[in-house]
C-alpha cells in the first residue's frame, strides 16, 4: 500500500518500451479510503470539535452582534444592521480611550517586569551547588501560582490597608500611612508587584529545563580557553536559552492587552478608574452590569484584532532578526 | 577548581538573594495564617507580625458551624471533580486524534483548535450563549462545560502521545485489536503521567475558578466557595461595601480575622497537595514548550 502511493503519478516503461503513467488516485477516493481505515480516530474528535464550534466559533460568529443593534428578547443576534454605528461610538468616547491607553501602560509594564525575572531567579537557582537547598526554594517559589485570584487579591489587601504590615513599616521608617488601593496613582505599582510575586517562582520551570539541556562539554571548554563564571553565563547560558526567551516573548507580547481582567476586576475601585480601568473591565461593566450587548462586543472584538496584529508583527520581527518564530 | 574571590562573594550573595525572595514568597501567606488565628483588635491595631496575637481558634469554628461555607465547599468540589471528568475526557481524545500523523484533514483540525488560542468568541457573546441561548443560569454546565477544553492542554498531551513508540500500535493491530482498543488498552496505561500532569492543572484551574460563577450563578445556594470569598474579601472594596453590609457578612466593614480564615480554608487543599505533585506539573510545563 505505501509504495503503490509513492508510485502513483510516475511515468514508467513498459516490456515495448511505451511511456505508461501510473494512474493517481483521485481525492475523493483517497478521502473515502482514509476516512474507513480511520473512523475510530475520526469518532474520537467528534465531541472536542462540536465542543469548540459551540464555544469557541459560535460565539466568534457572535462578534457578529458588534454590527447589529440588539433588542431585548429579539433575536440573539440582533435586529437591525447598523455596521459601524458601534465602533464609532467608542472611537468618539473618551472614556475608551482612557481606558485603551491604562490597559498599554499596564500591559506593557507588567510585561517589562514580569518577563525578565523569572530569567534571572533562574539563572541564580542554576548557580546553587546544594541539590536539596535548589529544590525547596523552588518548590515555594511556585506557591503563590496555585493559589486562586480570590486569594491573592484577599492577600493584597490585607498586606496594604492602612494598618497592615507594609504601612507599619512605611510608618517606623517616619512615612506617612498610604491607602494604596484607594489611590489611583498606587495602582499600577500594587498590581505589576502582585503579578512579578505571582509569575517569577512559575515561571522557572520553562527556563530551569532549557538550562539543563545545555551541552556541559561547551563549559568545559569554555573553562579550558580561561573563560570565567561571568563570561561563561554571557556567551554560552544566554544564547543556550535564547529561543526559549525568545518563543515565550512572542506570545506574551501577543497576549499584551489580555493583561489579567479577572485580577484588574477584584483589585479596582471606582476611586482608582483613572488608571486601574482596563478594556476588559470597561466592556464588562458595560457588556455584563449594564447589558450593552453590542457596545461591549465591538469593544471586545477591538481588542481581539489588536491581540492578533501584535502576535503576527512580533513574530514576524523574530523571523527576521533572530529565526525563531511560532509559525 | 579554586573559585575566585569574586565568585565567593557571588555565591554568599547569591544564597541571601534566592532566600529572601523565597521569604517574599511565604509571607503574606505566613502573616494570614497569623491573622487567623488572632483577635480583630490586635490585627486592626496593626499589632500582628507572623506570630498570632490573642491567640484564638473561634472563628475558625464559627466559619465552619456556617451552613452556607459548606454547601459553597461541597459546591466547589462538585464543580472540580465533575469539571475534571469531562475536560480529560475531551482534552485525552482530541489529543490523541490530533497525534495521528497520517491523519487526513490533521492540518486542518489542528488549526482549528490553535487559532483559538489567539483569537476567541470574547466574553459577551460566550456570555450570552451560554445565558440566553443554552439557558444554562444557574446549572452545574455553565460552569463545567464552557471551558471544559485547555488547547494548551491539548498541544501538550499531543505532544506527549507523539513521542510514544509506533511499534506498539503496530503490534496490537497486527494481533487484531482495533484502533479504539489500541488507545483504550495500550496508549491510556502507558500515559499516566501526563494524565496525571492534565488533571492537576485542570483541577487547580478549577478549584480556584470564580468568574464563570459571578456570571452565571446567581443563587447564592449554587456558588462555589470562592464566591463565598470574595463577599467576603470585597468588603474592604468601597464599591461592594454596602451589599456586603446588607448581606450580614461583616459589620461595619468586614473582619479581617474572617477574611484571613476564609482565605486559609479555600486554599488549603491545593496548597497542602502541590509540594509533593512537583515532578508531575514540572514535566507538564516542559512538555508544553516542545512544538
Amino acid at each position: 500500500m505505501q509504495a503503490s502511493k509513492k508510485l502513483s503519478g510516475m511515468k514508467i516503461k513498459d516490456h515495448d518500451g511505451n511511456e505508461v503513467v501510473i494512474p493517481k488516485t483521485s481525492f475523493g477516493k483517497k478521502a473515502t479510503k482514509g476516512f474507513k481505515q480511520n473512523w475510530q480516530i475520526y469518532s474520537l474528535l467528534l465531541l472536542p470539535l462540536i465542543w469548540l464550534i459551540i464555544f469557541q466559533y459560535i460565539p466568534m460568529a457572535g462578534n457578529a452582534i458588534a454590527f447589529r443593534r440588539f433588542a431585548p428578547g429579539g433575536s440573539i443576534l440582533g435586529e437591525t444592521f447598523v455596521g459601524w454605528h458601534f465602533f464609532q461610538m467608542f472611537w468618539a468616547d473618551t472614556i475608551f480611550w482612557r481606558v485603551f491607553w491604562n490597559t498599554v501602560i499596564l500591559g506593557v509594564g507588567t510585561l517589562l517586569w514580569t518577563f525578565p525575572m523569572p530569567i534571572i531567579f533562574a539563572l541564580l537557582l542554576n548557580e546553587i551547588k546544594s541539590k536539596k537547598f535548589k529544590k525547596v526554594a523552588q518548590t515555594l517559589s511556585y506557591l503563590p501560582h496555585f493559589l486562586s485570584v480570590v486569594v491573592v487579591v484577599g492577600l493584597i489587601q490585607q498586606l496594604t490597608r492602612t494598618a497592615g504590615p507594609i504601612n507599619n513599616l512605611l510608618y517606623s521608617l517616619g512615612f506617612e500611612r498610604i491607602p494604596f488601593l484607594m489611590r489611583a496613582e498606587w495602582f499600577r505599582t500594587v498590581f505589576i508587584t502582585s503579578r512579578v510575586w505571582q509569575t517569577t517562582g512559575w515561571g522557572t520551570i520553562l527556563y530551569l529545563a532549557a538550562l539543563t539541556n545545555i551541552d556541559p562539554t561547551l563549559y568545559e571548554a569554555a573553562m579550558m580557553d580561561g573563560a570565567n563564571r561571568w563570561q561563561q553565563t554571557l556567551f554560552i547560558t544566554l544564547p543556550g536559552i535564547a529561543p526559549t526567551v525568545i518563543t515565550l516573548l512572542i506570545l506574551n507580547v501577543g497576549w499584551v492587552l489580555g493583561v489579567n481582567f479577572e485580577q484588574v476586576l477584584l483589585l479596582q475601585d471606582p476611586l482608582t478608574f483613572r488608571t486601574s480601568d482596563i478594556i476588559g473591565t470597561y466592556l464588562f461593566r458595560l457588556g455584563i452590569e449594564q447589558a450593552n450587548f453590542s457596545f461591549a462586543t465591538a469593544v471586545g472584538l477591538f481588542q481581539s484584532l489588536i491581540g492578533i496584529f501584535l502576535l503576527t508583527i512580533t513574530n514576524l520581527l523574530s523571523k527576521k532578526l533572530t529565526d525563531t518564530s511560532l509559525w | 577548581m579554586k573559585e575566585s574571590l569574586g565568585y565567593k562573594v557571588f555565591k554568599v550573595f547569591n544564597y541571601s538573594i534566592i532566600t529572601g525572595f523565597v521569604f517574599l514568597c511565604l509571607y503574606p501567606f505566613l502573616q494570614i495564617i497569623a491573622e487567623s488565628f488572632s483577635s480583630e483588635s490586635m490585627i486592626r491595631g496593626g499589632h500582628v507580625n507572623l506570630i498570632p496575637r490573642q491567640f484564638n481558634t473561634w472563628t475558625y469554628q464559627v466559619m465552619m458551624s456556617d451552613p452556607l461555607f459548606w454547601i459553597n465547599y461541597r459546591n466547589t468540589l462538585v464543580y472540580t471533580v465533575v469539571g475534571v471528568v469531562i475536560s480529560m475526557i475531551l482534552t485525552t481524545m482530541a489529543a490523541y486524534a490530533l497525534s495521528k500523523k497520517d491523519l487526513m484533514g490533521r492540518g486542518f483540525f489542528l488549526f482549528l483548535f490553535a487559532f483559538t488560542m489567539f483569537f476567541s468568541g470574547g466574553l459577551i457573546p460566550t456570555f450570552m450563549l451560554v445565558r440566553n441561548f443554552l439557558g444554562w443560569a444557574n446549572t452545574i454546565w455553565a460552569i463545567v462545560i464552557p471551558g471544559a477544553i485547555g488547547v494548551f492542554n491539548i498541544l501538550i498531551m499531543k505532544t506527549f502521545f507523539e513521542a510514544l513508540p509506533k511499534e506498539l500500535e503496530e503490534a496490537a493491530i497486527i494481533d487484531g485489536c482495533s484502533q479504539m482498543g489500541v488507545f483504550i488498552k495500550i496508549i491510556l496505561p502507558l500515559s499516566k503521567a501526563v494524565i496525571a500532569t492534565q488533571v492537576l492543572f485542570y483541577a487547580v484551574g478549577a478549584w480556584n475558578a470564580w468568574f464563570p460563577a459571578l456570571l452565571y450563578m446567581q443563587d447564592r445556594q449554587l456558588q462555589p466557595v470562592a464566591m463565598y470569598l470574595r463577599g467576603l474579601v470585597m468588603g474592604a472594596n468601597s464599591l461592594t461595601t454596602g451589599a456586603m453590609a446588607e448581606s450580614g457578612a461583616g459589620q461595619q466593614g468586614v473582619s479581617q480575622n474572617v477574611g484571613a480564615v476564609a482565605i486559609i480554608l479555600t486554599s488549603l487543599p491545593i496548597i497542602s497537595i502541590y509540594p509533593f505533585l512537583q515532578k508531575y506539573f514540572v514535566t507538564g510545563v516542559t512538555l508544553g514548550a516542545v512544538k
